[in-house]
C-alpha cells in the first residue's frame, strides 16, 4: 500500500469511527420517570434537626412530612393535619391527623410520633421551638390522631412555627427516631413524606437517590410550596453534586442532568442562549445580604460608628459585586424585612437612601473616639457572596477613613471566630459579611439576625430594648394591622440602633431542561407537580 | 531481596506513627470549628457547645490522639463527623475511582510520553525535537483544570462523543467504565506526559552518547533494537524513579481532575472533609496516601534490581 492511500483509509476509518462513537448519542437524562436534579450544595448529612443546612432541609422536604406548610402567601395551610382548634386566648391548641398517613416503614403516624418529633425540633429551633418550649406546660397526645399543648402563656404564632419553612423546619419522624438526642445524628432516615431516601446508593459528596413512596397519599387541594397535595410524577429523584460550576452547566447543556438549582450569575447568559434550557428567578424571596458589626467594642460599641458606616454604604456598590448587572437580581432596600412580602417597611430607613456621604460619616467617627485602631474584617474567601461584600467593605471603610485590617479566611473559620466575644485585637472581630435567606426574613418569628437580647443575641451581640419591644409587640399581635405597626416601629428601631447594616436584596437564577414543566419559583425546589416530557 | 523488602514494609510502621502524629496535630491547631459548621447560623453558642461536647471535640489533645490511634490500631478509622458513615465505608465508596483515575493516568502517560521521549532525543535537534518540547512546556504551563474545560468543551459538548461529568463503575461494564474516564485521564495525565517525556528524553541523550550504543551502531545493531532494547533499557531507572515520584504529583491533580469531572473519588472526599472540618475523614484518607506513596517507592526501588541487574539490596 501506498503511503497516500494509507492516510486516505486511515482518516475515513478514523472519521468513521468517530461517526460510530456519536451514534448513537450519550445515554442522556432521558427516562421520564427519573428527574436528574443539582443542588445548591453537597448533602453530608439527613438530620434536618441536628443541623440547618438548606440543601438538608431541601433533601428532608421530599422524605419527611410537616404538620403545616406556608404557600406562596406564606400563610400556614393545613399538611399532616386535618384540623386544629384554639382557645380564644391562644394558650391551648388541639390538632387532629389526617386519616392514613404512614411512615416508609409501613407503620401508621400516630400522635405520639408528632409529639415525639416537636419535642426534639422545640429543643433545636431557637427562634420559635424554644419560645414554644418554655411557655408549654404540657405537650401530649390525646388519641392516636390528636395532640395537644397547653401553654401557660398565649402563642398566636403557633401555626406559622409548625409550618416554618425555614430550618429547623418541624418534621414528623417515627418516635423511635425522634427520641435521639436533639444533639446527635439520627441514623434512620425513615418519614411519611412522598419519597424515601436509597441510603444504599447514597455517596456522599456526589449523589443522593429518592424513590417514591407508594403509601403517601397527597392531600386534595392544588400543591402550593409547601401546602396542598405533594403529587410526584417521577419514580426516582437523582440529586447530583457538582461543585464545579463549569462542570454543572456544561452537564446541564448537554443533557446530562434537568435541573440546576444554583447556576452561577456568570453563567445565565451562555445558559439563557442555551435553545434547551429555561432559566428563571429560583426564590422569589430572594436573600438581603448583612454587615454584621460587633457591638461589644469600640469603635462600634458607639451607635455613632455604626451609623457613620450605615450613611457611607452604598447598597449598588454591593450588590454590583455580588450579582453583576443584572438589574432583574437586586434592589436596594432600606429596611430589614423581605420585599414584597405584607410586613415590608421601609420605615426609617433614611440613612440607607440618597447620595452617600463620607464627610458626615468621618466626623461621626471622630465624635465616637475612632483613632485609626485596626478594623479586624473576617472576610470568608471561599464563599463568593461573602468574598465580594468583604472586598466593597474594605474599599468604604478606606473611603471613610478606617485602618481596615481585611482577614481573609475560609467560612469555616470564620464561623468558628465570630462566636468569640474577646477583645477583637485578641482574636475577636469587628465585622463580618452573610446573607440571610429572604423566607427567613419576612417576619420576627425565625429572624435570628435581628433579636437585640445583647448577650443571648446572634454574632455581633447587639442589645436594643426598643428593638426587643417591638419583637414582643409582633409577637402579641393577633392581626395582620397590629403586626404591621409593630414591624414598622421594630424597622426604624433596628435602623436607628444599627442592629446590622442590610447590603442589599438579591436573587439568583435556576435553570432547567425544557422537557420539564412546573418548575416554579419557591425559597426550596418545589419537585411535586413537576413533569418530564 | 525479600528481606530488603520485608525490612522496608516494617519501615514504614514508625513513618506511619509520624504521619499520623503530624496530621492530627495539624488539624488540633488548626482554626475551623466543624460543630458551629453544624448548628448552622441560627444556633446558640450553648447549642454549639453541646454538639462539640456531643462529638467529642471537647476532650483533651492527648486523649483524642490516644483515642484515635488507639482505633487505628483496630482498623477502624473512625467515623465521620457529618455523614455519621464510617471512614473506611466513605473510602471504600471513593477508591475505585481515584484508582481507577490513577492507574490509567499512568498507562497513558508512559504509553505517550516514553516514545516520545525517546523519539525526541533520536531526533535531537531537529523540528520533531522541538514539537516534543513545545507540548511538555504545555503540558507544565496549562493547569488541569483548564485543559480539563477544554476538553469538555471540545469532546462532550461540541462533539457530543464523552460524557462531562460522573463516573461508571467497571461492573457496570468496560465500555461506560472508560467512556466516563477518557476525558479526566488526558487532563490529569498532560502534566504527568511532559514530566516523563523530558526525563526520557534527557535520560536517552546520556545513554545515546555512550561507547556501548556507538559500538552497537558500529555492529550494525537496527535503529529500533538499538533504541527500544539497548538504549531505553539502560535509561530505565531514572525514568521509573520519576514516575514513583509523580505518584506524589497525580495525588495532587487529582483532587482537581475529580473537582472539574465530578468524579467522586479520594480527592473530592479530601477537599469536602477539609471545607467541612470533618477530621475523621481528613486524618484517613491522608495516612491512605501516605502508605500509598510509601509502598509505591518500595516497587520503585524494586524495579530498579529489574531493569539494572547490578543493582543488589
Amino acid at each position: 500500500m501506498h503511503r497516500r492511500d494509507f492516510l486516505k483509509t486511515a482518516t475515513a476509518g478514523s472519521l468513521a469511527a468517530a461517526g460510530s462513537l456519536a451514534m448513537p448519542r450519550l445515554a442522556r437524562a432521558a427516562d421520564s420517570k427519573v428527574l436528574h436534579f443539582v443542588p445548591q450544595a453537597n448533602l453530608a448529612n439527613l438530620d434536618p434537626i441536628w443541623t440547618t443546612q438548606y440543601v438538608v432541609r431541601n433533601g428532608s422536604l421530599l422524605i419527611w412530612d410537616t404538620l403545616y406548610g406556608v404557600n406562596d402567601k406564606l400563610e400556614p395551610q393545613p399538611q399532616m393535619c386535618e384540623s386544629h382548634e384554639v382557645s380564644p386566648d391562644f394558650k391551648t391548641w388541639t390538632f387532629k391527623l389526617r386519616d392514613g398517613l404512614k411512615f416508609h416503614d409501613g407503620t401508621p403516624v400516630l400522635a405520639r410520633d408528632v409529639v415525639a418529633s416537636i419535642t426534639r425540633w422545640m429543643v433545636r429551633d431557637a427562634p420559635m421551638g424554644v419560645p414554644i418550649k418554655k411557655r408549654t406546660d404540657a405537650l401530649e397526645a390525646v388519641d392516636d390522631r390528636t395532640f395537644r399543648f397547653r401553654l401557660n402563656q398565649p402563642y398566636p404564632k403557633m401555626l406559622f412555627a409548625l409550618g416554618k419553612s425555614s430550618s429547623p423546619c418541624l418534621f414528623i419522624m417515627p418516635e423511635r427516631i425522634a427520641q435521639t438526642d436533639p444533639f446527635k445524628q439520627i441514623s434512620e432516615y425513615v418519614g411519611s413524606g412522598p419519597m424515601r431516601f436509597k441510603r444504599d446508593e447514597w455517596v456522599p459528596g456526589s449523589k443522593a437517590a429518592f424513590e417514591k413512596f407508594d403509601g403517601y397519599v397527597p392531600r386534595a387541594e392544588p400543591a402550593n410550596w409547601l401546602a396542598g397535595g405533594k403529587r410526584m410524577y417521577f419514580d426516582r429523584i437523582e440529586w447530583h453534586i457538582l461543585p464545579d460550576s463549569g462542570t454543572a452547566s456544561a452537564a446541564l447543556q448537554n443533557g446530562e442532568v434537568d435541573w440546576w438549582e444554583t447556576p452561577l450569575s456568570d453563567l445565565v447568559p451562555l445558559l439563557k442562549a442555551s435553545p434547551n434550557l429555561k432559566v428563571d428567578i429560583a426564590d422569589p424571596l430572594g436573600n438581603i445580604g448583612s454587615f454584621r458589626i460587633n457591638h461589644l467594642y469600640p469603635p462600634f460599641n458607639d451607635v455613632r460608628a455604626r451609623r457613620a458606616v450605615q450613611i457611607a454604604l452604598s447598597q449598588a456598590d454591593y450588590m454590583g459585586a455580588v450579582v453583576g448587572e443584572d438589574p432583574a437580581l437586586w434592589k436596594p432596600i432600606p429596611g430589614f424585612f423581605t420585599p414584597d412580602t405584607p410586613l415590608y417597611t421601609e420605615n426609617g430607613g433614611e440613612p440607607l437612601k440618597g447620595k452617600r456621604d463620607y464627610d458626615r460619616a468621618k466626623q461621626l467617627l471622630a465624635e465616637a473616639g475612632y483613632k485609626n485602631e485596626p478594623i479586624i474584617l473576617l472576610v470568608a474567601t471561599d464563599v463568593a457572596i461573602t468574598k465580594a461584600q468583604g472586598d466593597v467593605t474594605a474599599d468604604l471603610l478606606k473611603r471613610i477613613g478606617m485602618n481596615v485590617q481585611y482577614t481573609a479566611l475560609d467560612w469555616g473559620t470564620v464561623g468558628q471566630r465570630r462566636a468569640k466575644k474577646d477583645p477583637p485585637a485578641q482574636g475577636g472581630w469587628h465585622i463580618f459579611h452573610t446573607w440571610h435567606a429572604g423566607a427567613d426574613c419576612v417576619n420576627p418569628a425565625p429572624y435570628t439576625a435581628l433579636d437585640a437580647s445583647g448577650d443571648t443575641a446572634w454574632f455581633g451581640w447587639p442589645k436594643s430594648d426598643m428593638v426587643q419591644e417591638q419583637i414582643a409587640a409582633w409577637f402579641a399581635a393577633t392581626d395582620l394591622a397590629g403586626e404591621k405597626t409593630a414591624i414598622d416601629k421594630l424597622n426604624k428601631a433596628a435602623m436607628d440602633d444599627v442592629v446590622y447594616i442590610p447590603t442589599g436584596f438579591f436573587k439568583g437564577y435556576q435553570a432547567w431542561n425544557k422537557k420539564l414543566t412546573g418548575v416554579v419559583k419557591a425559597p426550596f425546589p418545589v419537585f411535586w407537580d413537576v413533569k418530564k416530557a | 531481596m525479600f528481606a530488603y523488602a520485608i525490612r522496608r514494609i516494617l519501615a514504614t510502621i514508625p513513618v506511619m506513627l509520624v504521619v499520623a502524629l503530624f496530621v492530627f496535630s495539624l488539624l488540633y491547631i488548626a482554626p475551623g470549628d466543624p460543630a458551629a459548621i453544624i448548628a448552622g447560623d441560627q444556633a446558640t453558642p450553648a447549642d454549639v457547645e453541646r454538639i462539640r461536647e456531643s462529638l467529642g471535640l471537647d476532650r483533651p489533645y492527648l486523649v483524642r490522639f490516644g483515642d484515635w490511634l488507639w482505633h487505628i490500631l483496630h482498623g477502624d478509622l473512625g467515623t465521620s463527623i457529618f455523614t455519621n458513615l464510617p471512614v473506611t465505608h466513605m473510602i471504600a465508596q471513593r477508591i475505585e475511582p481515584t484508582l481507577s483515575l490513577m492507574v490509567l493516568t499512568i498507562v497513558f502517560s508512559i504509553v505517550f510520553a516514553v516514545p516520545l521521549g525517546v523519539l525526541a532525543a533520536w531526533k535531537h535537534g531537529t523540528w520533531i525535537d522541538r514539537t516534543v518540547m513545545l507540548i511538555c512546556v504545555l503540558g507544565f504551563s496549562v493547569p488541569v483544570f483548564v485543559f480539563g474545560y477544554l476538553l469538555a468543551y471540545v469532546f462532550a459538548l461540541t462533539l457530543d462523543w464523552l460524557p462531562v461529568q460522573g463516573f461508571t463503575s467497571i461492573s457496570d461494564g468496560f465500555w461506560p467504565f472508560l467512556r466516563g474516564l477518557i476525558l479526566p485521564t488526558v487532563a490529569l495525565g498532560l502534566i504527568y506526559v511532559a514530566l516523563l517525556a523530558r526525563i526520557t528524553r534527557a535520560t536517552m541523550l546520556d545513554v545515546l552518547s555512550q561507547d556501548y550504543v556507538r559500538t552497537a551502531k558500529a555492529k550494525g545493531v537496527g535503529q529500533r533494537q538499538m533504541l527500544f532494547v539497548h538504549a531505553l533499557k539502560n535509561a530505565a531507572v531514572p525514568i521509573i524513579t520519576v514516575i514513583g515520584n509523580g505518584v506524589a504529583l497525580l495525588i495532587g491533580g487529582a483532587v482537581v481532575t475529580e473537582s472539574v469531572f465530578a468524579i467522586p473519588g479520594l480527592g473530592r472526599l479530601t477537599v469536602d472533609a477539609i471545607l467541612r472540618r470533618d477530621y475523621p475523614i481528613i486524618q484517613g484518607v491522608v495516612l491512605l496516601f501516605s502508605v500509598t506513596y510509601v509502598l509505591v517507592n518500595l516497587v520503585v526501588d524494586l524495579l530498579y534490581t529489574v531493569f539494572d541487574p547490578r543493582i543488589r539490596y
